[in-house]
């Protein structure tokens, strides 16, 4: 066995992992903070790094404005996308919320499509693009840069979690929410605020992971990773969901490195986090941290 | 108790027997036997490119049945129809190419070999439920989409799998005109049989397991069971529907049994109706229809000033996949009940007529 490829693979792994953290932990915001499955999580990410590289590429707009634009273009679809679609919803069934946002999810990836087409794009380089020797082992620049950027973007929210009020009222909202609104939080500003941060932070993992891969519609993907990730972490914790995330990314370079040295199976690699995820299902459900729902009669 | 020919305003049971009926008036029988009179007469006045959407909407019609069962009469969410609709066809392709068995009799095999998958991926179904439950089928479908193009020996792999006209003693259905009757058979049992299930202990222990799994669970009704039973008729439909599609356009490849099919049934059903049975048929009429509006408006558009922008008329295929997207959330939105309570509402409307309320 090749220890070096195999310090390797867990390496990128955990680079990977951190991405799918924090875009799980997106999902989570939205899902604690409103009890809605946002199945558009990865075409709200997709739909980030479209806009920013269009407006680099095709615009010509420098990179750090174009990026700008696109996180205030995410916060006001997002919000846009709760006051239009899921306000009317609330109080239908769990099927409506779930199809709703699956037939969002199908309206970006299709629109996305025809405007932006269906080859794979590459950002103009703004991460260096060298290989970066850490402890031995050759890690490529931009998988750094952009690992920094999401634990970035996770410090930010723990502290917005924290201290700031928001995010206090936003904690409180997803505890209970009556008792949060007759203490005279604004339970509107809190889903429309829950969906504007979350569309901005997918947005921005979108710009970071499209920077390192290019653009294209398998972005998407990182949409249906998020869910074993989740699962594994409990739906309703956001330190969960970061730990899922981290867990999934190096279980998936683990089954490829696997794969590569001794099966040669092909790609099952890609699927091995769905049977991850049955297998969690099957033996504990909520996941590591979440909480269990109880039911009384 | 006589069979009336028409309602009063409310809907007044009075026995068992007339809120177990099928037919709620003599008329709706009638109406039924001269609309499948009617289809049956449908190959010798339509050209082919109309039989075709018939025949498209029959298979998806029997698909959106099963799923209908599954989600809208017992209330598990399944992300992965496509992939049974996908098992009954290359199973059926199989045991015609491979074993020689006729594909008569095929077409419901391939729908027992998705039964068999689908009541395996309907056990967790016994402990996890709602959102857990739509992203264990979801997973589900993913996993089965790996396996259809990973086992070339069922599948044919990436290059797909040919399968041969459908033919009963001898005599080949092949052609829009003949296998329109193929489909509308099976259409008619596969109806026939859902209505009449709704009606047993069986069908009324779905929608008890349904509206609520405690009290139903309380009541005797073993929801495992049921629930397991659910997946296990719901995929032999989409099974059979599958096969179907794989006889008709004689070829099979994994590339179609994509999460975008499962998508699709599922607006079927949020477009005709919940828990309908009729619904189904509407929902599958809508989508099979939508993208063929879509195009012939795009026809339409090419000779006028808009024809020019080549955006629209080259980004039909995007078009028709937002529209998927796009009728899916509308009707959450305003129709939460179909199409089937649209159509009650204009019934309603017209009986009445003259004096509404």
């Amino acid at each position: 066995m090749r220890m070096d490829l195999f310090a390797l693979f867990i390496v990128n792994g955990l680079i990977v992992g951190v991405l799918y953290g924090l875009v799980a932990m997106c999902f989570v915001l939205i899902y604690k903070a409103s009890r809605v499955v946002n199945f558009a999580q990865g075409e709200l990410l997709l739909l980030g790094a479209w806009v920013c590289w269009g407006s680099v590429v095709q615009l010509g707009i420098p990179f750090p404005v174009a990026f700008l634009i696109t996180l205030l273009f995410s916060a006001i679809l997002g919000i846009l996308i709760q006051i239009v679609v899921l306000r009317p919803l609330i109080g239908e069934p769990l099927i409506s919320m779930i199809m709703v946002t699956v037939g969002l999810s199908v309206f970006f990836q299709a629109i996305l499509k025809w405007i932006f087409g269906v080859a794979p794009q590459s950002f103009p380089s703004v991460l260096p693009t060298e290989r970066v020797n850490i402890a031995g082992l050759e890690v490529e620049a931009a998988y750094l840069g952009s690992c920094i950027v999401a634990l970035i973007a996770l410090a930010g929210f723990a502290y917005f979690f924290k201290v700031s009020k928001l995010g206090l009222a936003m904690r409180a909202t997803a505890f209970n929410q009556q008792v949060a609104s007759s203490l005279g939080v604004s339970v509107r500003q809190v889903f429309a605020l829950a969906w504007a941060i979350s569309a901005t932070v997918s947005a921005m993992a979108g710009i970071v992971i499209g920077m390192v891969n290019g653009v294209s519609a398998g972005l998407a993907a990182f949409g249906i990773k998020v869910f074993p990730a989740v699962i594994l972490g409990g739906l309703d914790s956001v330190v969960g969901a970061v730990i899922g995330g981290i867990i999934v990314g190096v279980l998936e370079n683990l089954a490829e490195f696997v794969d590569g040295q001794y099966l040669h199976w092909g790609n099952l690699y890609t699927v091995a986090p769905f049977y991850v995820l049955v297998v969690i299902l099957m033996i504990k459900p909520y996941g590591l941290f979440g909480t269990r729902d109880i039911e009384r009669l | 108790m006589a069979l009336q020919s028409a309602r009063p305003c409310g809907d007044f049971r009075t026995s068992y027997a007339s809120d177990l009926t099928i037919f709620p008036t003599r008329n709706s029988f009638l109406a039924l036997v001269i609309g499948l009179a009617l289809l049956a007469l449908a190959p010798a006045f339509f050209d082919r490119y109309a039989l075709s959407i018939l025949i498209l909407i029959g298979i998806y019609g029997i698909a959106a049945l099963g799923l209908n069962l599954l989600t809208g009469c017992t209330g598990q969410i399944s992300l992965g129809h496509a992939a049974f609709f996908g098992l009954g066809a290359f199973g059926s392709t199989y045991f015609n190419n491979n074993w020689g068995v006729p594909v008569a009799l095929s077409i419901p095999l391939g729908g027992l070999v998705a039964t068999v998958v689908g009541m395996v991926v309907g056990l967790p179904a016994a402990r996890i439920k709602g959102l857990y439950l739509a992203i264990a089928t979801l997973a589900a479908q993913y996993i089965l989409e790996d396996f259809f193009a990973r086992a070339e020996w069922f599948t044919g792999g990436a290059g797909g799998a040919f399968a041969n006209p459908y033919s009963l003693f001898g005599f080949a259905f092949t052609g829009e005109k003949l296998y329109f009757y193929v489909v509308l058979a099976h259409v008619v049992v596969l109806y026939v049989y859902a209505a009449n299930l709704l009606r047993t202990r069986d069908g009324r222990a779905f929608v008890a397991v349904r509206d609520h799994y405690l009290s139903a669970e309380v009541m005797g009704i073993n929801l495992t069971r049921y629930k397991v039973l659910a997946f296990g008729i719901s995929t032999f439909y989409a099974g059979v529907a599958g096969a179907l599609m794989a006889h008709y356009v004689s070829f099979v490849s994994s590339e179609t049994i994509n999460i975008l099919l499962s998508i699709q049934f599922f607006a079927m059903i949020i477009i005709g109706g919940m828990g309908s049975v009729m619904g189904s048929l509407m929902g599958a009429a809508f989508m099979v229809l939508l993208p063929e509006a879509l195009e012939a408006v795009v026809h339409m558009m090419k000779s006028t000033a808009w024809g020019d922008i080549p955006g629209i008329v080259n980004g039909i295929n995007f078009a028709k996949e937002a529209a998927i997207g796009l009728v899916i959330v509308l009707f959450l939105i305003f129709e939460p009940q179909g199409l089937v309570h649209r159509w009650r509402l204009i019934k309603a409307y017209w009986k009445l007529y003259p004096f509404a309320h």
